[in-house]
């Protein structure tokens, strides 16, 4: 019954926490640039707005994988906020992706190709961190259910610092925030154009922004697991978090995929390997 | 209600300008104007926006990609034509390879003149602009509805 | 016992007769038939079998064992022959010919060899590789028929052998039952070497001078990989205490006794798995024709040494030894799923995935846990059925669109919608969530953080090692989908069908990728999970909300693109954008100067960030030092 529930409330309360987690995004971002910024809101009548538009595509294929896209994140969030297995959370949140990826390989257009390519190189960048920081958990916690990871009585992040550390770095790729916007450019009036999202207009644009809604609370709460062990502190390192990606969005100019692929496996060959095997060595 | 008011995503595309007008236009995204207040973000893709600006005048040469780009936005949309030279073709206007202003390749609702154009003008133009907008949207649900 | 015998002697008897009557209807009539009862056999036994556990045979035949000696014998005389056509650096060859043949000589000439009371066993994990031989083997021999004849239309400079190319085909099934139903080490030798034999021969069948030199070399390294083998049987039969050739008694007296010859044996496991630093022969196999490809890398050949190694891995369990051997899959795994990002031949990319899956398989094997035991084999099961859909689908791309490129499968969605979903179902088995590549994936990933060896907690280095090397597994596998469904402008649907034997084959494997996927629990329970109860007296329990989730993702995999028959289809469709500059709306573009261009894309290959030859040596060198690690720490 609790299952069922958690499972409704991440469907109906998700979209609206990731809305208004972009519109803060959004005034942060422009205080930051010494501007006002849009209402909070903002994020929620540009989504209304794309779904009174006239449908544009390339081909009739196209905005089906997007539909497939957010379909399989909102699966994946929900297996992860029921207490599901993290693993399996990770593969099929890796499904959303390829889904996004194929949607954007489809109309064969030469921007969003890039974006496409440079979204799969993007996941291969992050993969390795996110199965090692399940690992971690697990290793810790002696479980693999993302209910007895959020139930554990001790601080997730003092056994885990450097995988921590690890999952921030990577946080940014998957947040599609500067400098690792290889896929999607933030700012759509520059060489990528919009990359991925490039030939994707109205409802089919919206369906993409909701997901990556969903995603972001998602990934909000992997970064609540390491804090879980008490909510009052949990909640404020999530914002945190949060603020640390904005300003590094906002310091940041836009790195290059090499960059990305092999910073982002030294750092989990570095501070997530050795982790892992402190733990494995120290924790019994 | 319509949205269409609370987020106009335009895309600048700059003719045969002098630069002068591009630089105003741009200058509307800096603090001191900030025109992302008003949910207006420059997309620089047609399939995102809402709102075409079109700085300068014209020509042969760019006659075809004007069309491709109002062509490939989604409706409904608005076209504002930004300087004197996207108004009429400005001093250029008899230029031998200058056709005229934009409304000799797409249909033009709003025409802000100036040279250079004053940001102050430019958002004042979109602002009515988006008057247009709303009411191509509503004339889209209504034939939606009858169709 | 009377089925194991026709599944051994059928195929054999068959092949006989191909290797007279030439290719006309008739002996297409008959292959298609042959193929249906070896299938139908291989289902009877699994219907008769299972669930019996361990049952063994007396084989009661005057001399069998000398004739058995015989043909080991025959063997290394005919591929002694075969060695006149060999160049000057490949005088190994003969020379592993003749220790090997010493060997097994010496062995039955001292008259050393013990008697096996029981010569022919079968068990689930026999059942679920006859099934494996069978079904999914006999599916290729069909597909044969008429790829074979379009082989040699698209080739016409070729000789046409086809009649010992089907000669061949068939024998290697006998083999390959030979392989999984013998409990005597000896005969499993000749059947082990009966399927290098095959391999050779097969991969040199186009005969132009690559096919020839990669037929060698191939010869060479599973030669090598035979040593072993014959050192096994050599150690087993002259110095070990316990004086047996019984399989069954080998795994049952455990890792105190019996680790010297396992490690040996597996040693052969690992070089005719391919694993690295024998990855070159099947990449070599290559050039073959598709069906010998899929045959090796699906259902047979590279079958054999993970059947072999998945057989030891109790005795390997918990050893310093199976942990290097573990090691070894893991490195494979990791540095061919890289190397495979920067391939762009189809072929070669099956080729470098099967050689990481069976990497993941050795590795799974070599721990030999009962969880990672129980992934190992339901790899193989997946893995078998989605790589022989794979093959067969570019083999059939490459007959209709005159390429293995990926780079020319552009647009195949629109082009040919039939094998593009083909391709897509293969390669979705491959990597994806719910299908069982991945559920495999996951299972040992899990099991492999609470293995450890004396307390040491071994495992978490290699789970770190499958955690690097999914990523790019990931990568290549998705680009390649990204090129199928990728659409193109202005493409038209393409001319010519697909053969209805070629089609039925890739239907089939189609269904059973898709079926194997949904009823994953059920085989676990039906068959996989009594092998491991019946060895370690414990199995897995896949947790009933994780398997009811596995089903709810492979639903919406297979709802969803139903529902994109009911999509509205009103979108308006524009051209892609180029800036701007398109012309007309068949995707060209108005270049520099004034040129009307063709927009086209290419995928990402990351030739300059990973060089296949720099990993390649870099992991060869790294596997032989752990080869000679795991042999170093056999004793401890």
């Amino acid at each position: 019954m609790k299952t069922a529930l958690c499972v409704v409330a991440w469907v109906v309360i998700a979209p609206f926490l990731g809305g208004l987690l972009a519109g803060v995004d959004r005034i942060i971002t422009a205080r930051m640039q010494s501007r006002v910024g849009p209402p909070l809101l903002q994020p929620f009548y540009d989504v209304l707005k794309l779904f009174g538009k006239q449908g544009v595509a390339v081909n009739v294929f196209q905005n089906y994988y997007m539909v497939c896209f957010l379909v399989f994140v909102i699966v994946t969030g929900a297996l992860f906020f029921s207490g599901g297995d993290i693993l399996l959370t990770i593969f099929a949140l890796a499904v959303a992706g390829v889904f996004f990826a194929l949607g954007a390989f489809s109309p064969n257009s030469p921007y969003s190709n890039i974006g496409a390519e440079r979204e799969l190189l993007q996941m291969m960048s992050y993969e390795p961190i996110l199965i090692i920081a399940a690992i971690g958990m697990f290793m810790v916690t002696k479980s693999w259910h993302v209910h007895d990871i959020a139930g554990f009585q001790k601080p997730l992040f003092v056994f885990l610092p450097g995988v921590f550390l690890a999952f921030l770095f990577v946080l940014t790729i998957k947040l599609r925030k500067s400098p690792f916007d290889l896929s999607t450019s933030h700012h759509g009036h520059q060489e990528l154009v919009k990359g991925a999202t490039t030939e994707f207009a109205g409802p089919s644009l919206a369906v993409i922004e909701i997901a990556h809604w969903y995603e972001n609370v998602l990934l909000m709460g992997f970064v609540y697991l390491f804090f879980a062990f008490n909510w009052v502190v949990a909640i404020p390192a999530v914002l945190v978090a949060y603020f640390i990606e904005i300003f590094i969005d906002n310091t940041y100019a836009r790195l290059t995929w090499h960059f990305t692929l092999k910073s982002s496996w030294i750092v989990a060959g570095v501070c997530g390997v050795v982790n892992i095997f402190l733990i494995a060595f120290l924790v019994k | 209600m319509s949205f269409f008011k609370k987020s106009p995503w335009v895309i600048h595309y700059d003719g045969s300008s002098c630069n002068g007008c591009d630089i105003e236009v741009l200058a509307c995204l800096t603090p001191l104007y900030d025109i992302e207040r008003f949910g207006i973000i420059n997309t620089g893709n047609p399939k995102h926006a809402d709102v075409f600006l079109i700085t300068g005048t014209i020509n042969e040469q760019n006659l075809e990609v004007v069309r491709n780009i109002y062509n490939q936005m989604p409706d409904p949309k608005v076209v504002a034509a930004i300087g004197i030279c996207a108004t009429s073709g400005g001093i250029f206007r008899e230029c031998y390879n200058v056709k005229g202003g934009v409304d000799t390749a797409i249909p033009v609702d709003i025409y802000i003149p100036g040279c250079a154009v004053r940001p102050e003008a430019i958002i004042d133009g979109v602002v009515a602009a988006l008057g247009v907008l709303e009411k191509k949207a509503a004339a889209l649900k209504t034939m939606k509805a009858s169709a | 016992m009377n089925i194991l015998l026709f599944l051994l002697l059928f195929p054999a008897a068959m092949s006989l007769v191909f290797a007279i009557l030439p290719a006309n209807t008739f002996r297409n009539a008959l292959v298609r038939i042959s193929c249906l009862l070896i299938a139908a056999g291989s289902v009877y036994a699994a219907f008769v079998f299972n669930g019996q556990g361990y049952q063994s045979f007396k084989v009661e035949f005057p001399h069998i064992d000398m004739i058995f000696f015989g043909g080991e014998m025959l063997l290394s005389l005919f591929l002694l022959y075969k060695c006149i056509g060999i160049k000057k650096h490949e005088w190994y060859i003969p020379a592993l010919i003749i220790v090997q043949a010493g060997i097994m000589a010496y062995c039955e000439m001292s008259g050393a060899v013990p008697e096996v009371d029981n010569a022919l066993y079968i068990d689930n994990l026999s059942i679920i590789m006859a099934l494996i031989i069978g079904i999914i083997g006999s599916v290729i021999c069909y597909y044969a028929i008429s790829y074979m004849r379009d082989y040699h239309h698209h080739n016409p400079q070729m000789k046409d052998r086809q009649r010992s190319f089907f000669f061949i085909l068939f024998f290697f099934l006998s083999a390959m039952f030979g392989v999984v139903f013998s409990n005597n080490l000896v005969w499993l030798y000749l059947f082990w070497e009966i399927t290098t034999l095959s391999s050779f021969i097969l991969i040199g069948y186009p005969k132009t001078e690559e096919a020839t030199r990669n037929a060698y070399r191939a010869l060479g390294l599973n030669l090598l990989g035979g040593l072993g083998f014959a050192g096994g049987i050599l150690y087993l039969v002259k110095f070990c205490p316990e004086h047996t050739v019984d399989l069954a008694r080998v795994i049952a007296s455990g890792p105190g006794l019996m680790l010297i010859p396992v490690v040996l044996i597996s040693f052969a496991g690992v070089a005719k798995s391919a694993q690295m630093p024998f990855s070159s022969w099947l990449l070599g196999a290559m050039v073959a024709p598709t069906p010998v490809s899929a045959l090796l890398h699906s259902s047979t050949m590279v079958k054999a040494g993970i059947f072999i190694i998945i057989k030891f891995a109790p005795v390997l369990s918990g050893t310093w030894a199976g942990y290097f051997l573990a090691l070894i899959g893991a490195v494979t795994f990791l540095m061919t799923s890289i190397i495979a990002v920067t391939q762009s031949n189809a072929k070669r990319v099956l080729a470098y995935s099967t050689i990481a899956n069976l990497g993941l398989i050795v590795a799974c094997a070599g721990i030999g846990t009962y969880e990672t035991l129980w992934a190992a084999v339901l790899l193989t099961i997946f893995h078998a059925v989605s790589k022989g859909l794979l093959f067969l689908g570019v083999g059939s791309i490459e007959h209709k669109i005159g390429s293995r490129d990926i780079e020319d499968m552009d647009g195949l969605i629109v082009n040919r919608p039939g094998l593009a979903v083909v391709m897509l179902i293969g390669i979705l088995g491959m990597f994806l969530a719910p299908f069982g590549m991945l559920i495999s994936k996951w299972m040992c990933l899990e099991a492999f953080v609470s293995s450890s060896i004396f307390g040491l907690p071994t495992g978490v280095l290699i789970a770190m090692i499958l955690a690097f090397g999914s990523a790019p597994t990931l990568f290549f596998w998705a680009k390649w989908m990204g090129k199928i469904v990728s659409v193109p402008a202005g493409l038209a649907k393409g001319e010519g069908r697909v053969p209805g034997d070629e089609w039925t084959a890739l239907v089939v494997l189609a269904v059973a990728t898709v079926a194997t996927a949904a009823l994953f629990p059920v085989i676990s329970w039906v068959s996989v999970e009594p092998y491991i109860v019946s060895l370690y007296h414990q199995t897995v329990s896949l947790s009933q909300g994780n398997t009811i989730i596995m089903s709810i993702l492979l639903a919406l995999m297979i709802l969803l693109p139903l529902s994109f028959l009911a999509y509205p289809k009103k979108t308006k469709l524009v051209p892609r954008y180029l800036g701007g500059a398109n012309v007309g709306d068949k995707g060209e573009f108005l270049g520099a100067m004034g040129v009307v261009q063709q927009a086209t894309m290419r995928n990402y290959y990351l030739a300059g960030f990973f060089s296949e030859k720099k990993l390649t040596i870099a992991s060869v060198l790294v596997t032989i030092c752990l080869i000679v690690t795991m042999f170093a720490v056999v004793k401890l």
